[in-house]
Order: C-alpha cells, then structure tokens, then sequence
C-alpha cells in the first residue's frame, strides 16, 4: 500500500453541520469571555439537537445557561445583556418558537442602533433550526428567512454545509451587529469535506457574500439552507443531459449578495429561485424584483422562475408533506421550463 | 445666640420636624469644595451647576447672614412590605447641598416637561410625547439612591430619567424637536433617548421589562457590584414577559430592581379596572417587595437606598412599588380628564406636589429661604428657554444621513430609498 498512498488522495476530514456549529460556538467562546450561550436545553441536556454537547461541561453555568420556557423573557434578557457590552448567542429551540419572542429580536435589537443615532449597539446572535424537519407538522415546519430578512438592522444568514455553518456562526459571533443564523434540523447530521482553511481558528466567512458551488453556462439556480443540496443533485443529473447549472449558494439573506446572481445572470440569461419557504412575499419574489431592477434583467431570455415550498401550512402525512416542499424533480421541471427543453 | 436661634427653630418648625443648627460656613465655599469633587468623580452634567454658582455666589451673600441649618432630620413614610422584615428607615438625614441639588433638579425636570407641553402645541414637537410631570420625585429620588455607574431602563415616560441620567435639558428637547442636536441626532424622537449606563426609552409596553433583566445579568457576569433599576408603570405590571423576567432574575439571583412607578392609569385605564391584584409591590411573588410613596423624593431615596443594598449583597432581585401620579395625560394627545375628574388632579396637585412637598420641608427647617429657592426657580427657567431656542433652531438632521447607523462597526454600504434610483450612503 506505502507504493500506492502516494497516488491515493487522503480524504479531507468529515465533519457534520451539527459538529461544525459546535466547534465554531466552541472556538469563540473561548477567544471572548464575554461570549455566552443560553437558550433551552443548552446546557446539561447538551441541546436539544445536540449542538452545543460538552460545551457547559466545558465552560460551566456562567457561560452556558438553560433558561426556563419563555422565549419572550430569555429572548429579551438576551438582549439587554448585548446593549450592556456582553455577547450573548441566544438559541431559540426552532425559529418557531422565537414568534414569541419577535418583538425583543426587531424592536429591542435590529432597530436600536439607528433610533440612538449609533450610541447603542447590539451585539447578539440568534440561532437555531429554522424550516421544515420531517413529521412535526405545521407549527414547527415555518421558514422565517422572508421575515427576518425584511427587516432593516438585522443581518441574516442561512448556513448549507458544514463551511458554511462554522464560517458564519464564528463571524455573527464576532459582528457588532444582531445576527439571525437560520440552521436546518435535517442538515445537522450531514457529514461534509471540511477544507483545511476551516479548520483554522479564525476561519470565517463574511456575512454578505454568496458562494458559487457550481460553475454553470446554462442556467443560474440560485438557493439557500437544505435546497442547495437539492439544487446540485438536480445539476447532476441536468449535467448528463448536457445542460450545465451554476448553483449559487446564498449563505446570506440579509444584506442579499445581488452582484454575484447578476453577474451569474447576465452570464446565463436563465435565473430559478430555489427556497423552502412559501411563495408569497418570498426571498425567491425579492430576488426576481431586485433582477428587474438591475442590469441583468435585460440579458434574460425567459422570466426567472420561483421554486418554494407549497402555500399551505405544512401537513402531517408524508405524502403530503413530501409535496409541500421543493423536491429535486421540482427544481428539475423548473429548469427546463425556464430553458424550454 | 445659639439659644436664640434654637428657639426660633422649635417655633418655625412643626412637631415632626427636628433640626440642628450650626453656623452655616459662606455656603458658596462648602459648594465649590464639593462641585470640584463631583466633576472629578464624573457625575452626571445635572448635579455640576458651577456654570450659575457666579449668580448665585452674588445672592449668597445676601442670605448668607442668614445662617441655614447643613441638614435636618426628617421623618417619611413606612413603606408597606411584602416578603421583608425590615424596610428602609423612617427617617433620614437632608443636607442643605442635597435639599438644594434636588430641588433643582425636579424643577428643571418640570419646567421641561411643560416647555416639551408648549412646543408639542405649537406643532414643534411631533408624535408622541409622554409628559412626566408629578413624577419628578421618582426620577430624581431614585438617581439620588444609586450611584452613576449602576444601570437604569424605563419605557417611554423617559424625559425626566434622560435628564437625571445625565443628558442636559438641551440635547432632550432638540431630540424632541427632531435636530441634528439632539441626543440621538434626531433619529429617535421621544421615546427612543440614550445616556451612558441609561438604556431608554423604550416605545413597547413591557419589553424593557426583560431587557432591563438582561443588563443585572451582565452586571452579574462583569462582577462590578452594579445592579440594573428596571422601570415599568401600572399598566405595563399586567405583561407576561415581566414575569417571565421576574421568574429568571429570581433563578438567577440577578441584581435587578424592578420598579412599578404606579400612577393609577395605564393611558386610559385605572389599576382597578386593568389588575385583579394591585398590589403590584407584591406582584413579583416569590421577589420582596415594598410599596413607597413617590410623591416624597426623600422616601423614594430612601427606598432605593434599601433596596440597592439588597441586590448588591447578592440576595437576588426586589421590587419596588412607588405610589405617583402624573398631571398631563397619558400623553399629548389625552386630554386626561375623560377617565379621571379635575378635582382628583387638582387634589393631588394641592396636597402632594412632590417640589412642594421638598420646598415646604426645607423652608420649615431653615435648609434653604423662600428667596434662595424662587432663585432657583428663575435660573432653571432660564437654562429650559436657552434650551428651547437652541431646539428650534438647531436644523434637522442633513438628509443624506437618513442611511446612517443601519449597522455598527461595518464599512459604508447603500441603502434603498423609496425607489431604486434613489440610494442612501449608510455609515456606521
């Protein structure tokens, strides 16, 4: 075998989102002691979906909190614990839950630093699953990445891969800013190639930016949070029929990196928006009028064509439920609609 | 002579009144000593008065002959009690300098308040306008309690605490009237004032309930010994999230002072018809509590006294009730006698106005003279019409900065106007 290792690639080290997230939380808190974390479960239960494990047995109950059930509360305490100079990660244990606490998130924290005239900033990042899970029906299924990106102060970031999620996790960590990070419970599991820069201590990336995962002539796809992985499958499969995708991976929502879809758009001239929210008032609606906008909407050869997830509540029944999210043969019809193949 | 002057003490002052007299020193002397030590402490701008000590120093010459008293003894009301043996003392010492420095510093509060009532009226000021006056014994009573360095939140009745927390008459009115010199440049308005360890203005009922919780936790998690007052009034006392707050600062052992000022009506609302339990001193349940009369600026500060020691020494949070009234209604736009009569208002007016109430007390214990305090009055009307040319004539905020301060410490970006041709630059 030693004749052979030295043509053998050794692979790049695997990491899971969930571990990724860990990790990032991990490295932060020990770099800023005024770094914490509370949320339900976080501590002893090593959260609810186990992303923060071994951190308060690590870090102990001053920087790892359990808080009782009331996000309203907890949301807000978080809050004055940023305007009074702390850095405080609060966890919402799915953004559903964090409807109760909304008023804190908008009013107490993306509005602050604007209605002092830049006297008092907030420091605070808000995290957790956000989206469809499997089976949990309605109340826990929402997106709120068109909620949360509507609003001006707040900066919102939707991870996919595992980069991803220790990148922006460690730079909303360290922004000045409130930073809403929309993680996917079905993600958390996932295991990803783990380039070696992010392995660094200081692997970040910037909020604001897109990622091009896939080079493209074709058709522009862009995305956001599960649906990437979607988008490229869906790019696999196109590639054998010779239509080739770039797949644009948003990792920000808000401020939304318009310059990278155009510049892909006025190369491609096709554009399909990729989301697992529901259609109205989208993130895949914002793009498409910010298209209109701008220079690329005179290099399109077609409309630019929404896919979403399905304008109900989400249903129970996995039959149901499968249909009411975008799946790779969706995305699929979508292209070749756009493309008239 | 000291008999003599004994003697006309006993006869000027009531039966619950004792004073002890000692040759006052020229008092012009004893305030510059104490002023040099207040700026060097870096007190809030409202206790330096040194820019009118000149004016005074000239009148004081005057009075001086007059010998007042340094201090006097006064008795105030027990506070009622929940969860405590003991409350804060029922008496309490006023030095003439205190007694002074108070005074002045409601009356500025009141005097602003009814400059913000007569520019609201000629359209000058805009919105909203919550008008505290009445309550000036709760602003300045409680600032009097604590020290500069511990923390205070409240909601929008916040133009009083902007002031005695430090912000000048000033930088409140032109952020009333929208200029560029306001304290949040114009951006804000009145609800949405900022100081150093002073946290708003908050315009949603209840929700600095919470975040006021949040500061005690950093003030824990720092270890500095500071503890965080956190206000809310009678009507805001019925939100769930205060006592979700109440639930985590009692867990945690924060030191958090949750303040009910109680002024018998939320906006339109009395406390009998909005609370099934109006004890809101015992509303915090497992949190002690007492019930203070914030019409009497001594007992507010006594209470506070009390009630910072509790939390500095690490026993948790405790709640205060302070039992006040507001004159104006609501706001600017309540005329606030639909819910409540004139003579209620007036009554209140006549028998527990809370300057008079000081300036009775000082004046009957030979602390201060009618004429030093009508001084006064005449310097603070001065400094709030200054103040209020300055706010209507300062200009509003320069248009181009309507980007500014989306986002702090980040490099310039743009902002969307009302359509996309129009861009605003954003500057942190």
């Amino acid at each position: 075998m030693a004749a052979v290792s030295g043509l053998v690639r050794r692979p790049l080290r695997e990491v899971t989102v969930r571990d990724a997230i860990n990790q990032g939380m991990d490295e932060e808190l020990e770099r800023d002691e005024k770094v914490f974390l509370l949320g339900e479960e976080v501590a002893q239960y090593d959260g609810a979906y186990k992303v923060s494990r071994g951190l308060w047995k690590k870090y102990g109950d001053k920087r790892i909190i359990d808080t009782p059930i009331s996000e309203m509360g907890f949301a807000g305490i978080a809050v004055g614990a940023a305007m009074a100079g702390l850095r405080p990660i609060c966890e919402f244990m799915t953004f559903n839950f964090s409807m109760q606490a909304i008023d804190q998130v908008i009013n107490s924290a993306a509005k602050t630093y604007y209605m002092s005239g830049g006297l008092q900033s907030v420091p605070i990042v808000f995290r957790g699953p956000n989206g469809a899970s499997a089976g949990v029906a309605a109340q826990h299924s929402q997106c709120f990445a068109a909620w949360y990106g509507h609003c001006p102060g707040l900066k919102v970031v939707s991870p996919w891969n595992s980069e991803d999620a220790k990148g922006l996790i460690k730079s909303a960590i360290r922004d000045n800013n409130p930073v809403v990070v929309l993680e996917n419970e079905l993600m958390y599991g996932v295991p990803f190639e783990f380039p070696p820069e992010a392995q660094s201590k200081d692997f970040l990336i910037p909020i604001g930016k897109a990622k091009i995962e896939r080079q493209g002539t074709h058709i522009t796809v862009v995305s956001h949070s599960r649906p990437v992985g979607h988008c490229l499958e869906a790019a696999a499969v196109l590639s054998k029929e010779g239509v080739e995708c770039e797949v644009i991976n948003m990792r920000t929502i808000r401020p939304m990196d318009m310059e990278t879809i155009e510049a892909s758009v006025m190369k491609t001239n096709h554009l399909v928006t990729v989301e697992g929210g529901w259609p109205q008032f989208g993130v895949g609606a914002e793009i498409c009028a910010r298209i209109m906008e701008g220079p690329a909407f005179n290099f399109l050869d077609a409309p630019a064509v929404r896919v979403t997830g399905a304008d109900v509540p989400m249903p129970y029944a996995k039959i149901l439920e499968d249909n009411s999210i975008p799946q790779v043969k969706d995305i699929i019809f979508a292209i070749k609609k756009t493309l008239n193949i | 002579m000291r008999k003599m002057l004994a003697a006309v003490s006993r006869v000027l002052s009531g039966a619950s009144q004792k004073s002890r007299h000692g040759f006052a020193m020229l008092p012009s002397l004893v305030s510059i000593s104490r002023l040099k030590q207040s700026s060097h402490l870096g007190l809030p701008k409202c206790w330096d008065y040194s820019h009118s000590l000149k004016t005074r120093q000239a009148s004081r010459v005057l009075v001086a002959s007059r010998n007042f008293a340094n201090d006097a003894t006064f008795e105030i009301k027990k506070c009622d009690l929940h969860r405590l043996e003991e409350g804060p003392p029922v008496t309490t010492v006023l030095t003439r300098e205190d007694g002074l420095k108070y005074y002045r510093m409601m009356q500025t509060v009141r005097r602003m308040e009814l400059k913000a009532d007569q520019l609201y009226k000629q359209k000058i000021i805009r919105g909203f306008c919550h008008l505290c006056d009445g309550q000036e014994a709760c602003c300045v009573g409680l600032e009097a309690g604590i020290n500069p360095t511990d923390h205070l939140i409240t909601a929008y009745r916040a133009h009083g605490f902007t002031f005695t927390r430090g912000l000048s008459v000033r930088e409140i009115l032109a952020e009333l009237t929208g200029r560029k010199g306001g304290c949040a440049k114009g951006k804000g308005g009145s609800m949405h004032m900022y100081a150093k360890n002073f946290y708003g203005g908050n315009g949603i009922v209840g929700a600095q309930v919470p975040l006021g919780a949040g500061i005690a936790l950093a003030c824990k998690y720092n270890g500095k010994d500071e503890v965080c007052l956190t206000l809310y009034g009678d009507g805001a006392a019925n939100q769930g999230q205060i006592f979700e707050a109440y639930n985590m600062a009692a867990l945690w052992k924060l030191p958090c002072i949750f303040i009910c000022e109680n002024n018998r009506y939320g906006m339109g609302t009395s406390v009998e018809r909005a609370a099934a339990s109006t004890d809101y001193y015992k509303r915090g349940d497992f949190i002690p509590g007492l019930r203070v009369d914030g019409m009497d600026i001594l007992c507010v500060r006594e209470a506070t006294r009390f009630a910072a020691a509790y939390c500095r020494s690490g026993k948790g949070p405790i709640l205060m009730e302070l039992q006040t009234y507001r004159y104006h209604g609501h706001s600017m736009s309540d005329p606030g006698v639909s819910y409540r009569t004139r003579e209620e208002i007036q009554e209140v007016r006549s028998k527990s106005d809370p300057i008079m109430l000081l300036k009775d007390r000082m004046v009957n214990s030979n602390l201060a003279s009618v004429e030093e305090l009508k001084e006064i009055d005449v310097e603070v009307r001065k400094e709030i019409e200054d103040a209020a040319q300055f706010a209507t004539a300062d200009p509003e905020p320069p248009l181009e900065e309507l980007g500014y301060h989306i986002y702090s410490s980040d490099p310039p970006f743009e902002v969307r106007g009302a359509n996309q041709w129009i861009k605003f630059k954003s500057v942190s």
